[in-house]
């Protein structure tokens, strides 16, 4: 009797088991999750969700990861299933070219239409060196006055 | 019957707005004062009449009358009374409503702030409002009405979503359109002063405390939005790039790139078209957020074509608001003067350049935003943007904007000199260097992303400290009257960037040393993670107003000492039947413990998460930052000054 009160707070005071079974693939599933979208939520990745269909997708994946299965071919078969519309993360198509390539064309032009504004700029400056003290007059009685 | 008194109320608002937006400026362009002198009285009308309409809606909640179909779509007899009045803005028609109000108090307060403004000047800017406010009123009362009723009445409502049934629906939206609907007084600005022709400083002087205060509650919503899906959603993550999300950020963006063209328009007198560009693009971006987040859009395209005349009426709005200011602007802003000259390095164009990178980054948060959108309107396919595609492509704009932001302070007006900077910065470059590379390695592992992240972090630090050794050089006298002899929009201006450096620390951090298990637990079993170990006591039943919850105990140690005890919820919302998280936190500036409860087990086992975030706080510490300096702004002298010189002035006969 003492002894079955011993093993059963010994059992009691168990070292937590993690929730998956081989941890070495769950750093994987982990990794992927978050970058695949639950299909049936408004917008959440795998990882976030806690929807049953996530859950089921999840153990998908990690199937597939026990098999030894890398990042690109679990992914790959998730497109083939689910269309692009599964990963976060767009891959680059002509249908997505100006989505990933946007925001450094227009940074850029950005960069290029600000050094011709300022050099045009500097080139005044040089033509019109009284238009620097009457700014600067104006901006002090603008101080003065307020 | 008070439903009733609140839609006529609408109704004579509309047309009291109609006044507002058209008699003042018609005045202003003919130099009839009569008919200038409309705008005050009319601001304030307006503002009495749709504060009339949402206390009738409150009323509507709060005395739970499930004849008004909003209120039965948004409420519960059971729901708290906060709730039942946070839930006026919990879906469209209400956030609407809410809108407009917010829109009038801005408005008021321009009324009773603007007395130093020439009288067209201050009939075109409130005529402008009363516009915009037309535009909100006509949309509630033709397509979209709170007050609409449901006959026969319901006998309880739908309730609240249980996602919003949180302190954070109370502060949080009211906040944020504070923020948002704060940019429409800087947009009325820019835009009476392109129909007056009078771009001038003193113009860029009397918007800046109003882009500020709108700036400084924009910050404060959406740090407080972010705070609450950290505790709220239950797996820590505290930013998703959502387009819900992202509505609020890109005017946050947008904003503060006005804030600090402006600060050059004003002190510099140059930037004027830019300024009033950006205005105008942070006030679109604002009202294009509120029809995103509002319209239904984001969940589907076809959410729109369900109700074709919402989706129209939204359209037109944005087409007309948006198209007809760029028209006016590109009308008026070949006229404007370019004010003072500087020089291709100079404070104005290192300014300009952060101002450009802003843009940038809140034009690529856009295109990701909408792309998905556009690809399935013109049926293109499906696609998904998120957080690693914003991660990939924000992280480059937002690295150079930093390391220019710290730069700024520094350069001279005018003309800056590259030798010069360099000279002075450079120990701060090598300390931020150094730490990027070492302090990794004492934390544990290195990756580029932390290296970069700490890199930029201490770069801020070390370049305010800089900035502030110039500012106060040790001249032998005490500290003090040295602090106080530095004015305090310098102050706020010093505070909000290096709250930007510890937001960046906290990212980085947490983002790199985050640790987290997930673990099955019986009763007395021990979890170990990062050092802590949490121990379970078990599950115990609590009961709430409107839902049943599981509350997990867990002890949690550090080297045998107990530190804290955390008490995650699950809950059940009975009246929607819906199942919440509620994390269980304990909070420190070294960091967050964080559990959450999983599914229950069998044999009273139960999966639960449990994270160590180290700094995590100081994402939001950062946030605070960036506030407080944006109320230091406020709180400049210059500005009590005038206001004095103003009532002084009024005394005269």
């Amino acid at each position: 009797m003492i002894l079955l009160c011993v093993l059963t707070f010994a059992a009691m005071a168990d070292e937590a088991r993690p929730l998956a079974a081989n941890p070495v693939t769950e750093v994987q599933v982990r990794r992927l999750s978050e970058e695949l979208r639950c299909l049936v939520c408004q917008n959440q990745t795998l990882a976030d969700s806690s929807a049953p269909l996530a859950e089921d997708l999840r153990n998908e994946i990690r199937e597939m990861a026990a098999k030894n299965m890398s990042d690109q071919e679990i992914i790959d078969y998730l497109v083939a299933r689910y269309g692009d519309f599964v990963r976060y993360r767009p891959p680059l198509k002509s249908s997505t070219v100006l989505l990933w390539l946007g925001p450094f064309a227009l940074l850029a032009a950005a960069g290029v239409g600000l050094v011709v504004f300022l050099r045009r700029r500097q080139g005044q400056v040089a033509d019109d060196p009284l238009t620097a003290e009457q700014a600067r007059q104006v901006a002090e009685l603008l101080n003065k006055e307020s | 019957m008070i439903p009733e008194i609140g839609h006529f109320a609408l109704i004579i608002a509309l047309l009291v707005a109609l006044v507002q937006g058209s008699v003042p400026i018609i005045g202003a362009a003919t130099g009839n004062v009569a008919w200038m002198a409309f705008a005050r009285p009319a601001a304030r009308v307006q503002f009495l009449l749709v504060l009339i309409a949402t206390g009738c809606l409150a009323w509507a909640f709060a005395s739970m009358d499930y004849s008004v179909l909003y209120v039965a779509s948004n409420s519960n007899s059971k729901l708290p009374l906060q709730y039942r009045i946070a839930a006026l803005w919990g879906g469209h028609e209400g956030s609407l409503l809410l809108w407009a109000f917010i829109l009038s108090i801005w408005t008021v307060a321009v009324t009773f702030f603007s007395r130093h403004l020439p009288d067209a000047m201050r009939a075109r800017i409130l005529g402008v409002m009363g516009l915009v406010s037309v535009g909100f009123l006509l949309f509630m009362l033709t397509v979209s009405n709170p007050f609409e009723r449901l006959l026969p009445a319901a006998v309880d409502g739908r309730d609240l979503n249980p996602l919003l049934q949180d302190p954070g629906m109370v502060f949080h939206p009211p906040m944020l359109y504070m923020g948002y609907v704060g940019f429409s007084v800087a947009f009325a600005f820019a835009i009476a002063a392109l129909l007056g022709g009078e771009l001038d400083a003193a113009w860029a002087r009397w918007s800046r405390p109003w882009t500020t205060l709108a700036w400084l509650f924009l910050t404060v919503g959406i740090m407080g939005g972010s705070n609450w899906a950290y505790y709220e959603l239950g797996w820590g993550g505290w930013w998703f790039w959502d387009a819900v999300e992202n509505a609020s950020f890109m005017p946050w963006l947008a904003g503060t790139a006005l804030i600090h063209s402006l600060a050059v328009t004003e002190k510099r007198g140059s930037f004027k078209a830019w300024t009033v560009l950006l205005a105008i693009c942070a006030f679109s971006l604002s009202l294009l957020g509120t029809f995103l987040v509002r319209s239904g859009v984001l969940t589907s395209v076809h959410a729109f074509a369900t109700d074709p005349q919402r989706g129209l009426f939204i359209l037109v709005f944005l087409v007309v608001v948006i198209g007809g200011s760029l028209a006016l602007f590109a009308w008026r802003a070949p006229s404007v003067g370019r004010g003072g000259t500087f020089a291709v390095l100079s404070r104005e164009s290192l300014l300009l350049a952060n101002n450009v990178l802003l843009v940038v980054a809140a034009a690529s948060v856009l295109l990701g935003t909408l792309y998905p959108l556009f690809l399935d309107a013109l049926g293109m396919g499906k696609i998904s943007v998120g957080p690693p595609y914003f991660d990939a492509v924000f992280a480059p704009l937002m690295a150079p904007a930093v390391f220019l932001m710290a730069v700024g302070p520094l350069a001279r007006w005018k003309k800056a000199e590259l030798p010069d900077l360099a000279r002075r910065l450079r120990w701060a470059f090598a300390v931020s260097l150094v730490t990027a590379l070492l302090l990794p390695l004492l934390l544990g592992h290195w990756t580029p992303m932390i290296g970069l992240g700490l890199f930029l972090a201490f770069w801020v630090f070390a370049a305010s400290i800089q900035t502030l050794r110039e500012r106060l050089p040790a001249n032998g006298q005490p500290v003090l009257p040295r602090v106080r002899g530095v004015p305090r929009a310098w102050w706020g201006m010093w505070l909000a960037h290096v709250g930007i450096g510890v937001f960046i620390l906290g990212v980085t951090v947490v983002k790199g040393y985050e640790t987290e298990a997930a673990v099955r637990m019986h009763p007395g079993d021990i979890s170990h993670l990062s050092g802590y170990d949490f121990t379970f006591d078990g599950v115990a039943e609590v009961q709430g107003p409107n839902y049943v919850a599981t509350e997990g105990h867990l002890r949690v140690s550090h080297n045998g000492q107990p530190v804290a005890t955390l008490n995650p919820q699950k809950r059940l919302y009975t009246v929607q039947n819906m199942p919440m998280t509620e994390a269980g936190i304990a909070a420190s500036l070294s960091g967050d413990l964080y559990a959450s409860m999983g599914e229950s087990l069998d044999q009273g086992e139960w999966s639960i998460r449990l994270y160590r975030k180290p700094m995590v706080d100081w994402i939001w510490g950062g946030c605070a930052l960036m506030a407080l300096g944006g109320l230091l702004a406020l709180s400049d002298r210059r500005y009590r000054v005038t206001r004095r010189r103003r009532i002084e002035g009024e005394e005269l006969p």
